[in-house]
């Protein structure tokens, strides 16, 4: 297989002399004089009615400025929501709590000592109600989870896409026709994909400053899509978005936790207009649980009907997902990713439906992944389930159902989605001959004749990112809800200064994934400037054009697309000028080494500072060329962009303590181009702690009353590297055909592929025993008990 | 109360609070902003100084318990100019992605080399489980720290493990 790497070189991070010696600048880095704190009042109780909320002897506490409750912001009107489907959260608690830490007062003060003091002196009355917190509970109806839902099933999301449901039914009917046939086995099984914390390592924090003579706001926030921010603030505060300019600086961590507006950061702004000073809120650990979204929650049954010898006849899932208590940003919309990816990377008849459903708890929305490694894990999970109900290797199997690489170009996928390119044979196949799959089977028998339970876990996935095209606007992808009513387009500014270094501004605000240097790497290839002579600048709405953030692993693909096109307009436009100062044919032109030279004349040449000057010389250009060498490109892709891979992971189990103990973890990913194969492995590393997080650690636990039993990181305990293998990882390489660098994206892959890779290994240490099946986490609690369990 | 404390070489005094924490001390009155705050109850690791030469969480230290102690944060680990081995490694290794934990991550990673010039990756990884990453996956915090102690032994550091393709 080749490398066809677009650029594909080891650039050290642009971004890291700062972070490494201290001088980044995060939000709560940011001083503002006088500027005051605010502190949330939160509720106890899961669902309560409030009878009163007394703030005089907090407002009576030396430094307290201010308690405000939602009579002093009903007219902003509900939080807003980019899909408001089910019930939108009001600003602050109106008569009525719907979760635990949901926030009833906001107090600001002089200092953050004294706002968390006078919170906990606001006395609130509450009359408790009954709460609901379990999927199948709630969608019983048997208790509303809001008074004002007609039900507490929001919506379905059911395939495939595209179809009438008359036609989805006879999908269906299809499948279940197959589960008659006298050659098929049918295998069920009911999972839960367990609700996780997204724990970005810097809490939340924001800062919003008003300026009365402008009518205008300045606001930073840990935020992952600053524009939304600016369009949502300026449609609450009923003002132009000119007036509100929102800097995401650095920012400690996303993972889509921070790809939501959150009421705080409209409150701080309410406060700010309100005090004529600026105010600040940053997030405690404890609170966040509760105050950020979470992810996953799903509960669902996955069925699987094959043949004995390893032909799929059909495949369902059907199941309930955990909405929370309000919708938020995209909160109903997350299981609808899940449905694009829904029949992996498989060729097989497909149902799928599920349900989205409130409770009584913290809003659900994007986490890494976002739906896809929920849908993913129940495929994965049941076609292994398959594999040993038939006695065939897991990975024949895999390789006797795949979409062939024949059908591709976009290829449909059983479910109803155009898939850009993939060789998913292949794949597999790098992966069981670089790792040598038959050697890992042979060391398993060997460790299984010592006594040891050791499994071998393997699963393939589909990714689906840059979800961008302009057409996918009207499903809902598109900040319309914050005034912002455009496509999730990319969009890039590349400019060249009059000293000929190059300025490259865009509109996606980044979390760590070093969009300071892969961007600079994209133009330095177009341009020939060198890397150190580009800056990257991002994340402040005043200065970039409109641009989307960034999640959905779509920053390279969507905004590093428009950037590469950006690039390449101006290097048209200074290969005229050059020509013209070379005398030299337009065509012959060619950009390296921070100069232009004539192909072929190795002594004619003019560097870049004087190809720039000349374009702020308008006099000194060739006729009806206009001054300057500056692009912005707004970048609309036709389809989204689908990587893949295969994951393989060995494991041992204690069957004495019900410890697992990750041995190997080896992938083989294909993200299609890569632009930077340091930056790359860095987010399949991260994706897939994440994964492993979930697999063997991860829960957010609510008690029956709605309690989050698991809201600090004791409780919560996210991998320590002492928890976690190195990685072994390879690629290939299969580039998309929908834009020009072949780019895909890679920062979800990890996460998707890696849970279930985890418990099929774990399965399989423990198969022997009969154990079939163990929910997430696969702490060694559960695990002891499954293999207790099995052998009865 | 005032209290008088050395933090990165110079020498300090400052009237605080008794219930004033360290890590306050360091970013809100030094305005040593590279000393992070994660959880503020000692689990992630983000506030990690140096306090007499030992790795100390400062969000679990009052800042009248440093009373004239010895400080080092993030920003003065690098000399002169020159940055510290374990500010190279991670640079050179790519031990860090949104750079939150890094502060804390490097400031335990050099008490680690400090206490054992050649750790096994197994002494890495368990050495530093005091600190939460949730970018890296811990992977290339691991080659960092690595890299350095080979730097700090004036040996070649062993070459990256960046991917291959098949
Ligand atoms: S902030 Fe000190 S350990 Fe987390
Ligand atoms: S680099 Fe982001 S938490 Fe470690």
């Amino acid at each position: 297989m080749s490398t066809t790497s677009v650029l594909g070189g080891i650039v050290r991070r642009r971004e890291d002399p700062a972070l490494i010696q201290g001088t980044g600048a995060y939000v709560d880095d940011i001083k503002l004089p006088g500027e005051l704190h605010a502190a949330f009042v939160r509720s106890p109780f899961a669902r309560a009615d409030i009878t009163s909320v007394d703030a005089s002897a907090a407002l009576a506490m030396d430094g307290v400025r201010a308690v405000y409750t939602i009579d002093d912001v009903r007219d902003l009107g509900p939080l807003l929501a980019q899909v408001p489907v089910g019930a939108l959260r009001p600003l602050l608690a109106d008569g009525a709590v719907h979760h635990v830490g949901e926030a009833v007062a906001m107090v600001v003060a002089d200092d953050r000592y004294v706002a968390q003091d006078a919170a906990d002196a606001v006395v609130v009355e509450y009359e408790p109600r009954e709460a609901v917190v379990t999927l199948k509970d709630s969608a019983s109806d048997r208790v509303k989870v809001n008074d004002s839902l007609e039900s507490n099933v929001l919506m379905s999301w059911a395939g495939p896409f595209g179809m009438e449901p008359d036609q989805i039914a006879e999908v269906k009917a299809g499948i279940d026709a197959g589960k008659a046939r006298d050659d098929v086995v049918v295998v069920s099984q009911e999972m839960t994909n367990q609700r996780l914390i997204p724990v970005a390592i810097e809490p939340r924090a924001v800062l919003a400053d008003y300026n009365a003579g402008y009518n205008s706001f300045n606001v930073w926030s840990s935020t992952q899509m600053p524009h939304a921010l600016a369009g949502a603030v300026a449609t609450m505060f009923g003002l132009p978005t000119t007036s509100v300019r929102v800097v995401a600086p650095e920012v400690g961590g996303g993972f889509g936790c921070k790809l939501n507006v959150y009421n705080d950061e409209i409150l701080v702004a309410f406060a700010s207009r309100h005090l004529g000073a600026p105010v600040r809120w940053t997030e405690s650990r404890r609170e966040a649980g509760n105050s950020t979204i979470q992810g996953r929650g799903w509960v669902a049954t996955a069925t699987l009907v094959g043949t004995r010898d390893g032909e799929i006849v059909g495949y369902e899932l059907e199941g309930l997902a955990d909405m929370g208590a309000y919708s938020q940003n995209f909160t109903v919309a997350i299981p609808f990713l899940g449905l694009f990816v829904g029949s992996g990377q498989y060729k097989m008849p497909t149902y799928w439906k599920i349900d989205c459903v409130a409770t009584n708890t913290a809003t659900t929305d994007a986490y890494r992944g976002a739906g896809r490694p929920e849908a993913i894990y129940y495929l994965e999970r049941i076609i292994d389930m398959y594999a040993r109900e038939i006695g065939l290797d897991p990975a024949e199997v895999r390789m006797k159902n795949f979409v062939p690489a024949a059908e591709f170009p976009a290829a449909t996928s059983p479910l109803g989605f155009a898939m850009d390119t993939g060789d998913y044979a292949t794949n597999l196949q790098a992966l069981l001959d670089h790792y040598d799959y038959a050697g890992w089977r042979a060391e398993q028998e060997a460790a299984r004749a010592e006594g040891r339970n050791v499994g071998i876990g393997l699963a393939s996935y589909v990714e689906v990112c840059g979800f961008a095209p302009a057409g996918l606007a009207d499903l809902g992808f598109s900040w319309s809800a914050y005034g912002l009513p455009t496509a999730f387009n990319g969009s890039g500014v590349v400019r060249v200064n009059p000293d000929g270094t190059a300025t490259v501004v865009i509109g996606t605000g980044p979390s760590g994934q070093g969009h300071q240097t892969t961007w600079a790497q994209i133009v330095s290839d177009q341009l020939g400037i060198p890397f150190e002579n580009i800056r990257v600048r991002h994340g402040d709405t005043a200065e970039s054009p409109m641009g989307v953030g960034t999640f959905g692993s779509r920053s390279a693909a969507v905004d590093g697309s428009a950037t590469y096109e950006a690039a390449a307009r101006v290097r048209e436009k200074a290969a005229k000028i050059a020509a013209h100062l070379l005398e030299a044919s337009e065509e012959d032109i060619v950009f390296a080494d921070g100069a232009a030279h004539v192909a072929g004349s190795p002594d004619s040449s003019v560097p870049w500072a004087d190809i720039a000057s000349v374009a702020y010389q308008p006099h000194k250009l060739p006729e009806g060329t206009e001054g300057g060498l500056e692009t912005h490109v707004v970048y609309s892709p036709a389809n989204a962009t689908w990587p893949f891979g295969s994951h393989l992971a060995m494991v041992e189990v204690d069957a004495d303590t019900g410890n697992v103990e990750i041995l190997r973890y080896a992938c083989m990913d294909d993200c299609g181009n890569v632009i930077n194969p340091m930056i790359v492995d860095g987010q399949i590393h991260g994706g897939l702690a994440q994964g492993i997080g979930q697999a063997l650690f991860e829960e957010a636990i609510y008690d029956e009353a709605g309690n989050l039993l698991s809201g600090s990181l004791v409780d919560y305990p996210i991998p320590t590297a002492g928890d976690l293998p190195a990685y072994e990882l390879a690629r290939t390489t299969t580039p998309t055909d929908i834009n020009a660098m072949g780019v895909k994206g890679i920062g979800e892959a990890g996460t998707i592929g890696a849970a279930q890779t985890v418990v099929n290994a774990v399965v399989d240490a423990l198969s022997p025993m009969g154990v079939r099946h163990i929910d997430m986490p696969l702490r060694p609690r559960k695990v002891w008990q499954a293999i207790q369990d099995a052998r009865g | 109360m005032e209290i008088t404390l050395k933090v990165n070489r110079r020498e300090v005094s400052a009237d605080v609070e008794p219930r004033t924490l360290l890590v306050h001390l360091l970013r809100e009155r030094l305005r040593l902003t590279g000393t992070h705050v994660g959880c503020e109850t000692g689990y992630c690791g983000a506030c990690t100084v140096h306090v007499n030469g030992t790795a100390v969480k400062s969000c679990t230290m009052l800042a009248v318990q440093a009373d004239g102690a010895d400080i080092t944060t993030i920003e003065g680990l690098a000399s002169n100019g020159d940055l510290h081995p374990v500010q190279e490694g991670f640079w050179e290794r790519h031990g860090l992605q949104c750079g939150y934990c890094t502060p804390g991550m490097i400031m335990s990673a050099v008490a680690l080399l400090d206490a054992n010039s050649n750790p096994s990756e197994d002494e890495i990884r368990h050495g530093l489980e005091g600190n939460l990453c949730r970018c890296t996956g811990y992977h290339n915090i691991v080659r960092a720290v690595e890299y350095a102690g080979a730097k700090m032994r004036g040996e070649e550091p062993p070459p990256p493990d960046w991917e291959v393709s098949a």
